[in-house]
């Protein structure tokens, strides 16, 4: 067992052979009665007394300068307890800090948060109130009056590059160029992964496949919108109810943005109706903690999804160009890759990541991958389930379906010859532990899926997708209650039924029944520092806290019952939950269960309370396959998902059902990026899809139920062997779809959505064709 | 900001007193699936809404002249499960029953459809392809205006001030006959339509049509009849020819503009392609009927 040197504590991989009771079972979660019969508190459902209600102001402008703001009108309407602008928030220098898998930064932040010399987006935040009502508010912003003067804006990445374009940022210069260039541009950054030599894998390739993608930003599309409440007293004590991925780092960023103390502000995370990435940032928080600072009053601002869209996080679009060689039988030379990603309205697109996957999946002598960050007047883009990964690897499971159609070789068996596995280097840097990405592909080859005959105008596509996974800052306690059952306390909001799996793995570890362990998402005053529900880390890390902390109690209940029996603590084992005396005292006494020992605490020290404080290492990536069919009616355009098969590593799935629920999710999701969603701009730069009604996300009908096969190669440095398994899934749907749409026509579309307009068209452009 | 009145008569007098004594803006309400979004988005701002759903008449489907006489405020989850409409009108059922989801189904009315006068409305084109004929009761009485002629433009009525529909004729008709509507939309349900198409028509013995009326929506500022597509239809046995006439009369006759929801090419393309597939399954109706 591997010696976890990180955490203090053994976290290696316990092996396979050991009998678990509970790892692997689907028990129901704990949160599930709660949130079917409408009793769990989402964002929008804390009432607290004397409550305001908080507004945004936003502009209706994609780029203009703010030459002034008048809230004279507004402040002097009856109701109205505190209006917001720029000026309420300090200027904050360039700073990089993490936000998930993401980096923000505070200059962009507070800016992002409350437009300051110009507004970058339709939609951008101007000014803030609060009043006694939701109509004396809207009242009220409609009495601030804001000087725009208009701005020429840029909506597209391509266009914002041209040295013409309208500059957003005056003072920005590209990074990551050699020399740096003197004028500032749109371009934020340059970035670069190489290995090896791609002119030279080129030259060695007999095919050489080269081609051109584009792909629309796409909204995270969390069915619950923002939504907080704050409250800060008189002495500058805060309280702040909200709907995150991270209350930690929503505490962070507010308190840096209005320069409070960390320990005055304490934040509880609501249940979370969706995230995907998307809540990691704050936007309404630090507005409503803003306007009860002035109005000491509870302020709650809750958005609509027409401001969501406006203004809220999608992930970027992007312009890709995707160059791969291989020999004729199949063993590829090189890849190479430019990725231009649009940032919004201020840098840090996920180009970083994405360039990082991009060929991740493949075991590659030559890889070259470019990637440029780049602004345009949209809403700045936040992580999206495995932030720039499905674009990028969308780009390259294209290539790689056509290079096999090219070769006359089976498309898993050229993903096959070319796996990553074991030992492979990444073309960003590190060499991969045991990995599954073989193991998914086989299977998906065996599957019954694969085999299926096909219709006329159906066809099937296949797409292998990678994702990093991330540890991090965790903390965790389990408190042994008088009566032998435990409450745990956790740091991580629970979006995909985290809680089940951390109290199954509790369980397994104390030996007691699950539904004796009850959890909670403690707020961040009574838990110690733990980063977000996010890079698919919660069942991971806060997993290596829970068995950390429940081994921390083992070890305590064995010196209750040394010192009850009087002999040496390392004379007693535990075993099938009871302290047994082990080595020369065997059978010398009674086991005690953990509910005796628990009993007589008192007597024997007090409460029994194991903690774990630690910044989890060892995630490992997890690799998945997909199988897609699709049937294409010629004469509309549409495209209908007939079946559809994940097939994905999940290391050791805690809870099946829940890790199938992420995998089916993420289809879904990639679903609705391959075939309908897109951000539809008019010359205007205004946005006008702002809802559901238009913003095309599948609804049930438009699925079929999504088969799901877990693989399971254990991570190493788990003990039960987990790996994240949040965001791969939605990383091959585009591809895999946009392969069998392939098959089916003998079309390649290269540009996402392939909605019915766009297939159509295509159809009848080869028809005349012919 | 003004208080919104809320009123809800028993009697087509009492409903109509109240809309033509309104001081501001006044609206109807049905099920409210139309009415609800509009105000929540603060595109109406009403100072009374009169709900019509007390009101028996509006609530009712009753058997007349062999047609029958469909209340305006009816749900779309009634009408769906009245086997006698069911039978004499599918292709308006089914269109009714395309609107939204199960759940706004249980609201949603074709009176509402109607008077939203959204050119995309799904039950308008089946209900002009079915001669439907609306009752319109208002201050100066009650009046017969076939359904084509209540929506004027997009969002807007032919509806005096006091004036409510009250019920819809879907009249009787020959043996032999069917009709069928089909509509476009990216999604499975919940989205508007991109095209619809509404034909009904009638069937000789021998299995010619003698026949037809054929209607579009969503292709134009007002769902509209398009008599060159019908006349396409007349006279022939639906061979491979008609139906090529057919799509591309429906086709020809859209009006279409290019929006978020869809490109004017993509929509003359699309009519065609959905007249001809309702024409067919109103045909297989027709043969069955
Ligand atoms: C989620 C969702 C999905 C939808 N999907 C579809 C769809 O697929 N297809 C579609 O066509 N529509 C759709 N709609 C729109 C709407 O449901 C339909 O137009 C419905 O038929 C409206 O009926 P209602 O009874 O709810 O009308 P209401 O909202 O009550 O009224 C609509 C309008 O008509 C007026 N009005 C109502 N009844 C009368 C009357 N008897 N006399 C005079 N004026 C009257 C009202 O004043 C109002 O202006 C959808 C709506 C939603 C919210």
């Amino acid at each position: 067992m591997a010696k976890d040197t990180d955490t203090g504590a053994d976290t290696g991989y316990m092996g396979g052979d050991k009998e678990l009771k509970w790892v692997g079972t689907r028990p129901p979660r704990p949160d599930g009665v709660d949130k079917v019969t409408g009793r769990a508190k989402f964002g929008a459902d804390f009432y607290v007394p004397g409550m305001l209600i908080g507004k945004v102001l936003r502009s209706p402008h994609p780029h203009a300068l703010i030459k002034s703001i008048d809230t004279s009108k507004a402040e002097a309407l009856t109701g109205v307890k505190a209006v917001l602008t720029r000026d309420d928030f300090g200027d904050r220098s360039s700073e990089f800090v993490p936000a998930g898998e993401m980096m923000v930064n505070y200059r962009d932040i507070v800016r992002n948060v409350m437009a300051r010399e110009k507004a970058l987006y339709e939609g951008h935040a101007v000014a803030a109130v609060a009043a006694t009502s939701n109509a004396i508010a809207k009242q009220a912003l409609k009495l601030i009056e804001v000087d725009y003067e208009p701005l020429p804006h840029v909506i597209d990445a391509v266009e914002a590059m041209k040295p013409d374009a309208p500059l957003l940022h005056e003072d920005m210069i590209t990074d990551g160029v050699e020399p740096a260039p003197t004028k500032p541009s749109n371009v934020a950054k340059r970035v670069e992964f190489t290995i090896g030599d791609v002119e030279a894998g080129f030259a060695a390739a007999d095919v050489v496949i080269e081609r051109a993608f584009d792909t629309s930003p796409v909204h995270q599309a969390y069915i619950e919108p923002h939504a907080c409440v704050a409250s800060v007293s008189e002495d500058g004590q805060a309280e702040l109810w909200t709907t995150t991925q991270g209350h930690y780092v929503a505490r962070a960023h507010c308190a840096r943005l209005l320069d409070m103390d960390i320990s005055k502000i304490r934040v509880t995370a609501s249940e979370i109706g969706g995230g995907f990435g998307g809540k990691t940032v704050v936007y309404l928080e630090p507005l409503a903690l803003g306007l009860s600072r002035k109005a000491c009053q509870p302020v709650k601002m809750v958005m609509s999804r027409d401001e969501v869209f406006r203004a809220s996080g999608p992930t970027s679009g992007a312009h890709m160009k995707i160059k791969v060689g291989a020999t004729k039988d199949g063993k590829i030379t090189a890849g190479q890759a430019e990725l231009i990603y649009q940032a919004g309205a201020f840098q840090g697109s996920p180009v970083q990541p994405g360039a990082m996957c991009a060929f991740a999946p493949y075991d590659l002598e030559n890889v070259k991958v470019v990637g440029w960050d780049v602004v345009t007047n949209r809403p700045k883009v936040a992580a999206y389930r495995a932030p720039g990964a499905p674009i990028s690897e969308y780009a390259v499971e294209c290539v790689i379906d056509e290079l096999a159609k090219r070769l006359g070789i089976d498309p898993i068996d050229l993903r096959l010859a070319n796996a990553a596995k074991e030992g492979t280097r990444a073309a960003y840097g590190p060499k991969f532990g045991p990995i599954g990405l073989v193991e998914s592909l086989e299977q998906a080859k065996a599957h019954p899926h694969y085999q299926a005959p096909l219709g006329p105008n159906q066809g099937r596509g296949v797409a292998s997708g990678f994702w990093f996974n991330i540890g991090g800052e965790t903390c965790a306690s389990l408190i042994v209650n008088e009566d032998g059952t435990a409450a745990l306390t956790l740091g991580t909001p629970d979006i995909g039924g985290s809680r089940a799996s951390l109290c199954m793995m509790a369980a397994e570890e104390l030996g007691i029944e699950y539904d004796r362990v009850r959890p909670i998402i403690a707020d961040t005053a009574s838990l110690g520092y733990t980063f977000l529900t996010g890079g698919s880390r919660a069942t991971f890390s806060s997993g290596l806290a829970v068995i950390e902390a429940a081994r921390d109690v083992v070890r305590q209940l064995c010196e209750r019952a040394a010192k009850i029996w009087e002999i040496p603590t390392d004379a007693v084992e535990w075993a099938d939950g009871t302290a047994k005396p082990a080595g020369a005292n065997a059978g010398d006494f009674e086991p005690m269960s953990l509910a005796a020992i628990a009993a007589i605490a008192g007597k024997t020290g007090g409460p029994v309370v194991g903690h774990a404080q630690i910044n989890a290492q060892g995630a490992a990536p997890s690799f998945g396959t997909h199988l897609v069919d699709v049937e294409v009616d010629r004469e509309t355009g549409r495209v209908t998902v007939l079946r559809y098969t994940v097939l994905q590593d999940a290391g050791k799935a805690i809870h099946p059902a829940y890790v199938e629920g992420q995998f089916q999710g993420g289809a879904v999701q990639g679903i609705g990026w391959a075939l309908n969603e897109e951000y539809i701009y008019g010359p205007d730069g205004k946005l006008e899809n702002a809802g559901f009604l238009d913003y095309r996300i599948p609804v049930a009908s438009d699925v079929p139920m999504i088969d799901t096969v877990i693989v399971e190669v254990p991570n190493p440095r788990h003990p039960y062997g987990v790996r994240g398994v949040g965001e791969t899934p939605i990383i091959p749907p585009m591809a895999a779809i946009a392969n069998a749409i392939e098959n089916a026509l003998g079309i390649r579309f290269t540009e996402l959505p392939m909605s019915p307009p766009r297939v159509l068209k295509a159809i009848d452009e080869m028809a005349a064709a012919e | 900001m003004n208080d919104m009145r809320y009123e809800a008569p028993d009697t087509i007098d009492g409903a109509v007193a109240l809309l033509a004594g309104g001081r501001g803006e006044v609206r109807a309400l049905a099920g409210g699936t139309d009415l609800l979004v509009q105000l929540r988005a603060e595109m109406i701002a009403p100072e009374l809404v009169v709900d019509l759903k007390r009101i028996p008449e509006l609530r009712s489907i009753a058997a007349e002249d062999g047609g029958f006489r469909v209340g305006a405020a009816v749900s779309g989850a009634e009408l769906g499960e009245h086997p006698g409409v069911k039978a004499l009108w599918p292709g308006v059922v089914e269109a009714v029953e395309l609107i939204g989801s199960t759940q706004i189904q249980g609201r949603a009315s074709l009176g509402g459809n109607l008077c939203n006068a959204s050119p995309a409305a799904d039950s308008v084109p089946a209900m002009i392809a079915a001669r439907a004929v609306a009752r319109v009761a208002g201050p100066a009485g009650t009046r017969e205006v076939p359904v084509e002629e209540i929506a004027i433009g997009p969002g807007k009525t032919s509806l005096a001030k006091g004036e409510i529909v009250v019920s819809v004729l879907l009249p009787a008709r020959p043996a032999r006959s069917g009709d069928a509507y089909l509509r476009f939309i990216p999604r499975t349900e919940m989205d508007i339509a991109v095209v619809g198409a509404g034909v009904s028509l009638t069937l000789d013995e021998s299995g010619v049509c003698s026949a037809a009326r054929v209607a579009l929506g969503a292709v134009a500022a007002l769902a509209m009849l398009v008599p060159e597509a019908a006349a396409a239809l007349v006279g022939t046995t639906l061979d491979e020819a008609a139906l090529e006439r057919l799509a591309a009369a429906a086709s020809g006759a859209c009006r279409p503009i290019d929006d978020k929801r869809g490109t004017k090419e993509y929509r003359i393309k699309v009519a065609g392609v959905l007249a001809r597939r309702a024409a067919l399954i109103a045909a297989e109706r027709a043969g069955r009927s």
